[in-house]
């Protein structure tokens, strides 16, 4: 177990940087999930700790050591990759105990360590099958399986659940958190899917365009997201951005004021602003509320979401109720004003 | 045969140990510079015994054949073109006429035969079956399809019973003088195209086969709906999606037209006008002993496969391959 | 009701002109490719008979009479590998074949793991070369590669005949392992380096194992082409005591010694083995086939 701590990363591929000066620090035992959308390089920073992608420029220490310059097999990491990447000519014990047959460990030895990792994982009725002969999430078992028989100071996970279905994604997603809990080993986690990012990790990375937008734990970056980017990528349906006017204490979209508790710090009249309001964060309210135009409803069956405009800004609602109100009826609904996000519109960074 | 077995075994074992003495002190020797050095390093080691061979075979004798047609009968000394001058003289004429032949006419008749075979093969449920008798001749030597053809252009004077197939039938049919297949000047050349032909049917049947079957199945129903007919389909689907296939079907067999030796050196060796470029050069070079036309003929050869070369090596750049 | 009589009155009679069209071009096709098949198959079957008829016969009727007056010998194979030295050409080929296979595989497997796998500069230069040598004229090297192997005394060994024959066909080689190679997940070979996997392991541990069937595609095709290949070996062993089949049955021929009757069964000795080879490896055969062709 060992902490990871990356010092101004970056990556340059022929000439293009597409990771720019990354500091992260992750400590013993946390599980860290890297999240953004596809081409943030969240991947290739997980690969650049893997060994498996030159570091073009700063460090990368693993425990106490910089591994820059060190193989991917000294690095005594372990990964388990979006495709599983198990070797179709060997059965599951002998993927699992390939690793430690490179080490050059005696037969018995590996024969034992498989065996726990297989118990941990319920694979032992598995053990003699060939890849081929298991289900997505068998083979995803014996990927965490691999992993987990080196007894590596650092797990690394590259999109592990991309390529099971909904329903096993949940469950899996509640197997590797338990091997967490169970191992307490450091784990870096790499996902576009937010859900994944919100439910697994201690602490979330949120990347784009190869900058780090924000560091911190799910909570913290749901209750009081940096900038726009961060507020927008996580929680769905996505935050409501409406944009206006800062005047007098409150935010102007045309003639409709929206209310705000904590006034901005640095909030001058006449400011263009962002005002973000999560969905759940809409109520029903009397007449005097808000005139949201309803253009779709979605009851989902637990909460019913509703589509429409305020103002002539989209806004989505998420409640609690059950509507018959038809598509172009008027809902008056009220925003929870301590629930709000200041944004400004030229920096997209929070202001309140 | 006590000196054969043993270089059965010693060969057996010198081709691993080759490529193992090479790559695994290699593998040691980098192992102590860094990362990025090594891999840097490391696709040459495991490159040097490839290098080192089509070196060897290939680019070497392609340099040398290239000197040595500049030079006279025993590579002594420089003679500038006169052995160009030779080949492309009178001497060569005809051996060359029978060459352009073979390349206009065997490749077109293997891909029209070829093509057909593979559309009609794709209709039927035995397919795999046909397939096997049109690969068989495949499997063989060309010598071996030359002694079998050898027998089935056998010519006996007429009013003899004709003991060669193509003749028992040809005299029975029409009625009319057996044909001397191999002597007489007019059908010989053909004759001995028919059996590279024959020979070669296998292969390309195979290519084209998996463009027939790579074609949509969707892109003909559409069509039918269209309104097209058997043969609208063939002219307007099916072979305008065949038509890199059959590109790569010609030029390979074109490039076999050039190098065709084997058929002719059995058949007629040559004799009644049927020779070409590659049994002349087997002439020059052991009958004549002339290094320097010799060589003469082989760049003649490789400047007559050159756009083959190049198309090939354009169509894996622009995307094929990589 | 009576429209829908006179419908089916109407259609019937084109229905059946239609479906018996159908029958028509059914018969066309299945009689078309049977004549291809008997056209195709017909030369081997008479050198098969050949080899069974005495020499008397064969000078007096064609082959075709063996099914009317069935009258066979073996004296053609016991003159063929006795007399004529057939026996030990078969012995002579394998020595040329054999390790020729195995060194074309090894030596196209490592480039083609260089040129797929590694990352360097040149990498697609050389790629193309090999594109190119496919198609070079086996003629090309005899003058050079003669002179070569004179100097170093090796003629009259199998040797240059085994490094001729590599050199030639390993450029197809790395071609067709090439494609192959490149296709495998390069995940796969990623968690074998973080597994602790040195190159030659993962070459010789997950790289060769994965490639059985192309491998054997290659195999198969190199087998056949060294197995019939005339030219060389007849320049570097010559038709005496260390020629393989093709030249033996080639001299045979030439020469008119032993009679048609001998030379057929020698020349039947010669293609029986790839001919069961394609025949049961025929899957391999095609692999291979259709992997080194189709580049559009």
């Amino acid at each position: 177990m060992a902490n990871v701590n990356l010092r101004d990363v970056r990556k340059i591929y022929n000439q293009t940087q597409v990771i720019h000066g990354v500091n992260v620090d992750i400590d013993d035992g946390e599980f860290v999930v890297l999240v953004g959308p596809s081409g943030c390089g969240k991947s290739t920073l997980l690969r650049m700790i893997a060994g498996l992608e030159e570091i073009s420029d700063g460090q990368v220490h693993i425990g106490s050591t910089i591994v820059n310059d060190m193989s991917p097999k000294d690095r005594d990491i372990a990964m388990v990759f979006q495709s599983y990447a198990l070797y179709p000519h060997m059965t599951v014990a002998q993927n699992m105990g390939f690793s430690l047959q490179m080490r050059g460990n005696a037969k018995a030895e590996i024969r034992t360590q498989v065996e726990k990792a297989a118990k941990i994982l319920n694979l032992e009725p598995l053990l003699e099958r060939y890849p081929r002969q298991l289900s997505g999430g068998q083979r995803q078992r014996v990927a965490m399986g691999r992993a987990i028989v080196r007894n590596p100071q650092v797990f690394l996970f590259d999109e592990p659940l991309s390529n099971l279905d909904a329903k096993l994604r949940v469950v899996m997603r509640g197997e590797i958190k338990a091997l967490h809990q169970r191992l307490g080993s450091t784990m870096v986690y790499v996902t576009h899917d937010q859900i994944e990012a919100m439910t697994m990790a201690d602490k979330i990375v949120v990347m784009r365009d190869g900058f780090v937008e924000q560091v911190g734990s799910p909570l913290a970056l749901y209750d009081r997201p940096a900038n726009l980017f961060v507020a927008g990528f996580i929680g769905s349906p996505g935050m409501n951005f409406l944009s206006g006017r800062y005047a007098s204490g409150a935010v102007w979209i045309g003639d409709v004021s929206l209310p705000v508790s904590d006034l901005p710090v640095s909030a001058s009249e006449g400011r263009q602003v962002v005002y973000g309001i999560r969905p759940e964060n809409l109520a029903i309210t009397d007449d005097d509320g808000l005139p949201l135009v309803v253009e779709v409803i979605e009851p989902t069956g637990a909460e019913t979401h509703v589509v429409g405009h305020i103002s002539g800004q989209r806004v989505i609602g998420v409640f609690r109720e059950r509507f018959t109100t038809r598509p172009g009826g008027v809902l008056r609904v009220k925003f929870d004003p301590r629930k709000v996000h200041l944004f400004d519109q030229q920096s997209e960074q929070r202001i309140n | 045969m006590s000196s054969q077995i043993l270089q059965l075994v010693l060969g057996l074992l010198a081709m691993p140990a080759v490529v193992l003495a090479i790559i695994l002190p290699g593998e040691l020797a980098i192992r102590r510079f860094p990362q990025k050095r090594q891999s840097s390093l490391r696709p040459w080691i495991w490159l040097s015994p490839v290098l080192a061979l089509v070196g060897l075979v290939i680019a070497y004798p392609l340099a040398a054949s290239i000197v040595f047609s500049f030079r006279d009968a025993m590579a002594s000394k420089w003679v500038g073109f006169s052995n160009f001058v030779w080949a492309f003289g009178s001497a060569m004429r005809p051996v060359l006429v029978n060459n352009v032949l073979w390349i206009v006419v065997f490749p077109l008749l293997t891909a029209v035969l070829a093509l057909s075979a593979a559309i009609m093969l794709d209709r039927v449920k035995y397919e795999r079956i046909a397939r096997t008798f049109l690969i068989l001749p495949t499997a063989m030597s060309f010598v071996a399809g030359a002694v079998i053809w050898k027998m089935m252009y056998t010519y006996e004077p007429p009013m003899q019973p004709q003991t060669g197939t193509l003749n028992a039938i040809w005299t029975a049919v029409t009625g009319r003088m057996p044909i001397a297949w191999l002597i007489d000047r007019n059908v010989n050349n053909y004759a001995l195209i028919f059996v590279a032909v024959w020979m070669s049917i296998g292969v390309a049947t195979l290519i084209l086969s998996a463009g027939v079957k790579n074609i949509p199945r969707e892109l003909v129903e559409a069509a039918r709906i269209d309104g097209a007919g058997e043969w609208s389909i063939f002219r307007f689907v099916t072979l305008p999606s065949l038509w890199p296939t059959i590109l790569v079907v010609l030029t390979t067999q074109a490039i076999f037209s050039l190098k065709v030796f084997d058929i002719v050196y059995v058949m007629t060796n040559g004799s009644f006008g049927t020779d070409v470029i590659a049994n002349r050069m087997y002439t020059e070079l052991f009958v004549k002993q002339n290094l320097g036309t010799a060589s003469a003929i082989a760049v003649l050869l490789l400047i007559l496969a050159s756009p083959v070369i190049f198309m090939n090596i354009k169509q894996i750049k622009s995307g094929g391959g990589e | 009701m009576s429209a829908i009589e006179s419908r089916t009155a109407m259609s019937a009679p084109m229905q059946s002109t239609s479906r018996l069209g159908n029958r028509l071009k059914q018969v066309a096709l299945h009689t078309a490719v049977f004549l291809l098949c008997l056209v195709w198959f017909t030369p081997v079957l008479s050198l098969f008979v050949t080899t069974f008829r005495s020499e008397s016969d064969s000078s007096r009727t064609g082959w075709w009479y063996a099914f009317i007056e069935w009258r066979p010998v073996l004296s053609n194979y016991v003159e063929a590998i006795y007399l004529t030295g057939v026996g030990r050409s078969v012995v002579n080929s394998i020595v040329l074949t054999v390790p020729t296979v195995l060194g074309t595989v090894l030596f196209s497997a490592i480039g083609a793991f260089a040129l797929a796998r590694m990352r360097f500069r040149g990498r697609i230069a050389l790629f193309l070369a090999m594109v190119g040598f496919q198609v070079l004229p086996p003629q090309l090297v005899l003058v050079p590669m003669l002179k070569f192997f004179l100097a170093l005394g090796l003629t009259g060994t199998f040797i240059p005949v085994w490094i001729i024959e590599m050199g030639l066909t390993v450029p197809f080689g790395i071609f067709l392992l090439y494609g192959f190679f490149a296709s495998i997940p390069s995940d796969l070979v990623e968690a074998a380096r973080i597994d602790g996997a040195s190159e030659p392991r993962i070459f010789f541990q997950i790289i060769l194992p994965l490639s059985g069937a192309v491998l054997a595609s290659l195999a198969i095709l190199q087998f056949m082409i060294a197995w019939n290949h005339l030219l060389i070996p007849l320049i570097f062993l010559g038709s005496g005591s260390l020629s393989p089949l093709t030249v033996q049955v080639a001299s045979l021929a030439q020469t008119n010694a032993g009679g048609l009757n001998t030379l057929t069964a020698a020349t039947f000795i010669s293609v029986i083995v790839p001919l069961v080879l394609i025949v049961t490896l025929q899957k391999y055969f095609v692999r291979g086939v259709l992997g080194g062709a189709v580049k559009g």
